[in-house]
């Protein structure tokens, strides 16, 4: 394997790691403030079904993101109204979200467009461009580092370096400040924080707001980004991968990275082969696809270290007597 | 807070559930320009109107009856089976490879070893979830999820590399013998001198599907088992007290919910297409969580909603034949139902407890 | 135990005479919820520096009270004073704001938080963490040299002992600059040394002018640190009096409001063989933590064993042990033959098969299914008995609705209607439930843990009657319960546990309270 193809498969790694990534902090946010989100996928597809199609009408991909990251927010509330003020089910809630939004996209985008619930194809100003890094040009004879500057670091979509800035940003927000404290607080035990005169409430429909921006930005970049265009179910089963991630990263931001990492690579493996041959070895791809569920529940099984879900996970705060 | 009467629990909370989700739906229908009442019209003459709608409406039943029960046998013992679609795929699988495999002599005969294989596959595919919830309390809804790609991954790689007949570019498995051919709905009604459709694939599975629900009801209700398994459900602290053990009812629990899922594959497999093919089920497994939500896991309530939305599935798809309303509006419905009588099931229960509050008062 | 310095200290002395206002004073509160009236017309005047005592019987009506004063509910009349200023208390915010700090029988800490970090929390200085935490640790180390409230600020609180925990919680409402601390049955978790320890802590609270509000159905504690005392019972505040001008025996007939001699009648035992032996019998928890350290015991025919002892001090797990339903280590006989203890070959069955019925301590979450029909749980634990069921695997639903029935009718459940929900029935119906289906059984060896824990003084009577006539017909009874009149009356032997071992037996004609009291603390013999 030629240093060319890592680099490229690096490359790819990163553009398929990006929405996971984005998808998995929003899970972080939520989950470490009690709420069970098994609806990034269904955030992260009207996402990106709004955004493509705001960005082909305006042809504006920046007015396509806010549309993205309403819509996803819309759904996040709808998740809040449920779990948070109803005290309702939070994975029934979840389910119902991601059917939800794989009925709509398709019933909007029909009544829209006609083109069987897809968006036209982006072009221009409507779709987020690559964005070349200083210098990346002048580097790009220097050997092994010039390409790895110029494929590997520079020349991704912006959303790509906001996906990578929200993980040290998040560490921050979780660890070194007021609200991190007090969300982590109410993921582990709601009565602590309410007690301490902090609203449960408010603090988990904040989280649940951060979980639809991110899972906004995650959408915008499969259809405005990644993709040129909307199409039925484009994410895939992304949402459920980085859900698989998040437990994967044990809720915490950096390990975070490093899943959705290993999952983008995993994934850019399986596009760009076949199978893979390691001696006797045949791998199929679908193997490969499968390959984050089979690690997630290796985890959640306890027996390569345990994960411990935040402890309030899951259930509805109710004051006791 | 008063308590409810019965009845308003089991009946009034859900149709009033039931009627939210309708009336958004038909908000949808009117926001991409249709008519509802329009839409509903030709929903009900397409699904209800002939005998070929009722074939399409009780073919598609039979599959949410078995997913129906499937998720609702996991829901008396509190736990989530989000693999039904999973383990209903893997049942397709052991149908499939019962009928290619095994001579058969006849239909029954056939009929009976692949219901036994599909259940057989199916339940399998949810021991291992099963299992690891037991006995290494690993979340049950996560791992269901995560097997049902793993499933449908396993599924994709047979399909494609072990079971495509040589020269063919479908990814599915050959036809299955004549002998397994199993008798439709409408050579079953033609016996008792009943008229039917016979270009519909509802079939004898729809027999089975309605005895699956009375030996459910019987099992939950009354058996030991199904005693235990309420009480495991209710409080597992208590049912420890009792002597009931947790890691065998979540097992026992979770192995008939699997095996009803995978059952469901006699109806679509064997019955409808006559081979298996990719992606199988269809997303019946997520819809038998609709049902089981709305038939409040109760066998009776399972049938009705099975065929509630049976009927909204043909209904949608003569919808999309005559209006430009695409079929993936019955996703929306169905979300609706699991959002309504799930998830915000307090937000219509707590107005209908003020209004009974207030009468009792006023009573009293 | 007492300390000489707070027996001295009278509530006379008001050692801060700012302003003769009290801390805080209650005017005509009261609470319903849904027909039961909770708290009705309380006024109260705790004046500053001072320690005011609460006590009543469990449900009379304290922690609605508190939590009315830590703005949890709202009151339906009346207005709260603090500091003689009319202060609306409508949430928690509303009381920190009030200066009143709040230590709530269950902790309200976030396990895997430091000890600073649970301090801090909610009471941040800035959006940013770092200025708080470290101004919160130069805090703790003076608070922790002026009130003997020291911990370690950067431990996880899962790694505290309990008494450490607590001193989180006081932290806490003192990092929020409470003038007023609120303390709900503080003593309940603690060993007794630790209950020193926080007694000491009030102490010197009160001596720097906080006003403490202590809650507690112990006697013995209102009498050993408060002030002044208030006695409640049924949602009324029957009496509020100086602690040095009133005695344990005027408190306790003004918390029943009756003079209640909880005594039983019953004939002298005649015990016959023995039934049940347990020898060493070990338990260790999940977390590692040993709860019962060689426990040996023997209960005969025809007589009740009584288990005295402080909540928590393995009692429970004694129980789970003989129920089946907890793995442990050392040997079980019934009858002389060896029963499995480790959990591998028994559970709750066999030990019903085994002749031992068990009316355990928490009849809400362990002996009832809350939901279940009153007949689904006269069946529980017996769903198996083939006598139960029909054609080899049907259950007999309506031969069980018609014993049901019966039994109600023979242990006075009210209402008689098999079909109602075990949810509906009062405590005491559904302790009787619970009750007739475990005596129905006939049983050899009754296990049964504090039978009258919220049970009306009706039905109390009722209870002990029929654990009394078991013992007649010959049964073997072991009684648990932390009500030391209860024991009394009732056991024909008394073994007191502390610490997850029995610190001896004695016969109830040869004992008193005292003597009782001295071994629950964990000291041996009649010294001291």
């Amino acid at each position: 394997m030629s240093f060319d193809t890592i680099v490229s498969i690096l490359d790819s790694t990163i553009r398929l790691g990006t929405p996971l990534l984005l998808a998995c902090l929003a899970g972080l946010f939520s989950e470490r403030s009690g709420i069970f989100d098994i609806g990034l996928e269904g955030k992260m597809l009207v996402a990106a079904f709004f955004s493509a199609a705001v960005a082909y009408v305006t042809g504006n991909a920046w007015l396509g993101l806010l549309a993205g990251i309403a819509s996803s927010m819309v759904f996040a509330f709808i998740h809040g109204l449920a779990s948070i003020t109803f005290r309702g089910n939070q994975l029934i809630s979840g389910v119902a979200i991601n059917m939800l939004a794989s009925g709509i996209t398709v019933l909007i985008g029909q009544h829209w467009f006609h083109l069987g619930g897809i968006t036209p194809a982006l072009s221009g100003g409507a779709r987020f461009q690559d964005v070349a890094l200083p210098f990346a040009q002048a580097l790009k004879g220097v050997p092994y580092l010039g390409l790895v500057y110029d494929q590997l670091i520079s020349g991704h979509s912006v959303l790509v370096y906001v996906g990578f800035l929200c993980v040290p940003a998040t560490w921050w927000v979780l660890f070194k400040t007021r609200f991190g404290l007090r969300l982590r607080a109410v993921g582990e035990n709601p009565a602590a924080v309410d007690t301490a005169g902090v609203s449960v409430v408010a603090l988990r429909y904040s989280a649940i707001a951060i979980a639809g921006i991110l899972c906004g930005i995650a959408g915008t970049y499969l259809s405005c980004s990644l993709a040129a265009g909307f199409g039925r179910e484009m994410t895939a089963g992304r949402g459920y991968i980085a859900l698989a991630a998040l437990i994967f990263a044990k809720w915490r931001p950096w390990y975070a990275l490093g899943a959705t990492m290993l999952f983008g690579l995993l994934d850019a493996v399986s596009n760009r082969y076949q199978t893979i041959d390691i001696g006797m070895l045949h791998i199929p791809n679908q193997f490969m696809s499968a390959v984050p569920f089979i690690l997630t529940v290796v985890i959640l099984a306890g027996f390569v270290g345990k994960a411990i879900p935040p402890r309030a996970g899951g259930e509805p705060y109710v004051k006791e007597r | 807070m008063d308590r409810l009467p019965t009845w308003a629990d089991a009946i009034l909370v859900p149709v009033l559930s039931i009627v939210i989700a309708f009336a958004i739906s038909a908000i949808v229908i009117l926001g991409i320009g249709e008519n509802p009442i329009n839409a509903m019209g030709i929903m009900i003459s397409g699904g209800l109107g002939s005998t070929y709608g009722w074939g399409y409406t009780l073919y598609y039943a039979t599959n949410f009856m078995f997913t129906g029960l499937a998720v609702a046998v996991a829901f008396h013992a509190t736990l989530f089976n989000i693999g039904g679609d999973g383990q209903a795929q893997l049942g397709g699988l052991g149908v499939a490879m019962a009928a290619l495999y095994i001579p058969w002599p006849n239909w029954w005969l056939a009929l009976f070893g692949a219901s036994a294989a599909a259940a057989l596959f199916g339940a399998a595919w949810a021991a291992i979830p099963a299992w690891l919830q037991a006995k290494r309390g690993s979340h049950i809804v996560i791992t269901t999820i995560m097997f049902n790609f793993i499933g449908s991954a396993l599924l994709n790689y047979l399909l494609v590399n072990v079971f495509r007949p040589v020269g063919s570019m479908d990814p599915a498995t050959a036809n299955f013998p004549k002998a397994t051919t199993l008798p439709n709905l409408s050579s079953i009604l033609g016996l008792v001198g009943i008229p039917f459709s016979n270009q519909t694939p509802a079939n004898v599975t729809f027999l089975i599907a309605l005895l699956a629900c009375l030996l459910v009801w019987l099992l939950i209700w009354h058996t030991r088992f199904g005693f235990a398994l309420r009480a495991f459900g209710k409080s597992e602290p208590a049912a420890r007290y009792a002597g009931i053990s947790p890691v065998k009812i979540t097992m026992y629990a979770m192995l008939i919910s699997g095996a009803l899922a995978g059952l469901m594959s006699i109806n679509n497999v064997m019955g409808e297409s006559g081979r298996l093919v990719l992606n199988s089920s269809e997303g019946a497994g997520f819809i038998g969580i609709a049902v089981a939500l709305m038939g409040r896991s109760h066998p009776l309530g399972i049938l009705l909603a099975s065929i509630l939305f049976g009927f909204l599935y043909q209904g949608g798809a003569e919808l999309a034949m005559w209006t430009t309303i695409p079929p993936q509006l019955i996703l929306v419905i169905q979300a609706l139902v699991i959002l309504f009588t799930g998830a915000l099931d307090n937000m219509v229960r707590m107005p209908v407890e003020a209004v009974f509050h207030r009468l009792g008062k006023r009573r009293g | 135990m007492a300390t000489a310095e707070t027996s001295g200290r009278q509530a006379t002395a008001a050692p801060t005479a700012s302003g003769s206002a009290p801390a805080i004073e209650l005017r005509g509160i009261s609470k319903a919820f849904g027909p039961v009236q909770a708290n009705k017309d309380i006024s109260l005047a705790v004046k500053r520096g001072t320690i005011h005592g609460i006590i009543g019987e469990n449900g009379a009506g304290k922690s609605t009270l508190m939590s009315i004063l830590y703005g949890f509910y709202k009151a339906d009349e009346g207005e709260i004073l603090v500091g003689g200023q009319p202060t609306p208390i409508h949430d928690s915010q509303a009381a920190i704001r009030a200066g009143i700090g709040m230590v709530f029988q269950h902790f309200k800490l976030v396990h895997n938080f430091t000890v600073l970090e649970n301090i801090v929390l909610g009471a941040e200085d800035g959006a940013l963490l770092g200025p708080s935490l470290s101004k919160a640790r130069k805090l703790l180390k003076s608070l922790a040299e002026e009130y003997e409230l020291n911990v370690d600020p950067d431990q996880t609180i899962e790694n505290l002992s309990v008494g450490h925990q607590q001193r989180v919680e006081i932290l806490k409402a003192l990092y929020r600059q409470a003038d007023i601390l609120i303390l709900d049955e503080p003593t309940g978790v603690l060993t007794p040394a630790e209950a020193d320890h926080l007694f000491r802590i009030l102490a010197n609270l009160k001596r720097e002018g906080k006003t403490i509000i202590l809650i507690t159905h112990k006697l013995r504690e209102i009498m050993e640190i408060t002030d002044t005392v208030s006695v409640m019972r049924r949602g009324q505040m029957t009496a509020t009096v100086k602690t040095s001008e009133t005695s344990p025996e005027q408190l306790a007939e003004l918390m029943v409001g009756r003079k209640v001699l909880l005594r039983v009648e019953k004939k002298p035992a005649t015990p016959g063989k023995t039934v049940l032996e347990v020898e060493n019998l070990k338990v260790v928890d999940r977390f590692g933590v040993e709860r019962l350290k060689g426990v040996s015991l023997n209960v005969k025919a025809g007589e009740i064993v009584g288990i005295a002892g402080v909540a928590g001090n393995g009692q429970s797990e004694l129980l789970e042990v003989l129920g089946g339903f907890t793995a442990a280590t050392g040997h079980l006989r019934m009858n002389g033959r060896e029963l499995d203890v480790s959990g591998r070959h028994s559970d709750g069955q066999t030990r019903r098969h085994d002749g031992i019925s068990h009316v355990p301590e928490d009849r809400q979450h362990l002996g009832l299914i809350m939901d279940f029909a009153a007949w689904e749980n006269v069946a529980f634990g017996y769903h198996n008995d083939p006598a139960y069921q029909r054609n080899g695997f049907l259950m007999d639903n309506a031969a069980l609705v018609r014993e049901t029935a019966a039994k109600m009718q023979r242990f006075d459940v009210r209402p008689p209607d098999p079909k109602l929900a075990a949810k509906n029935f009062s405590g005491g119906n559904q302790q009787k439930l619970v009750l007739a289906r475990e005596i129905e059984r006939n049983p050899d060896l009754l296990l049964i843990g504090q039978p009258t824990r919220g049970v009306d003084i009706g039905a109390i009577e009722f209870i002990h009657q029929q654990i009394v006539r078991l013992r007649d017909a010959g049964k073997a009874i072991l009684l648990v319960s932390v009500e030391l009149d209860e024991i009394m009356s009732l056991a024909d032997r008394i073994a007191v546990m502390f610490d997850g071992r029995i610190m001896g037996e004695r016969l109830p004609e040869e004992t008193d309270e005292r003597e009782l009291g001295l071994l629950m603390a964990g000291m041996k013999g009649k010294a001291a």
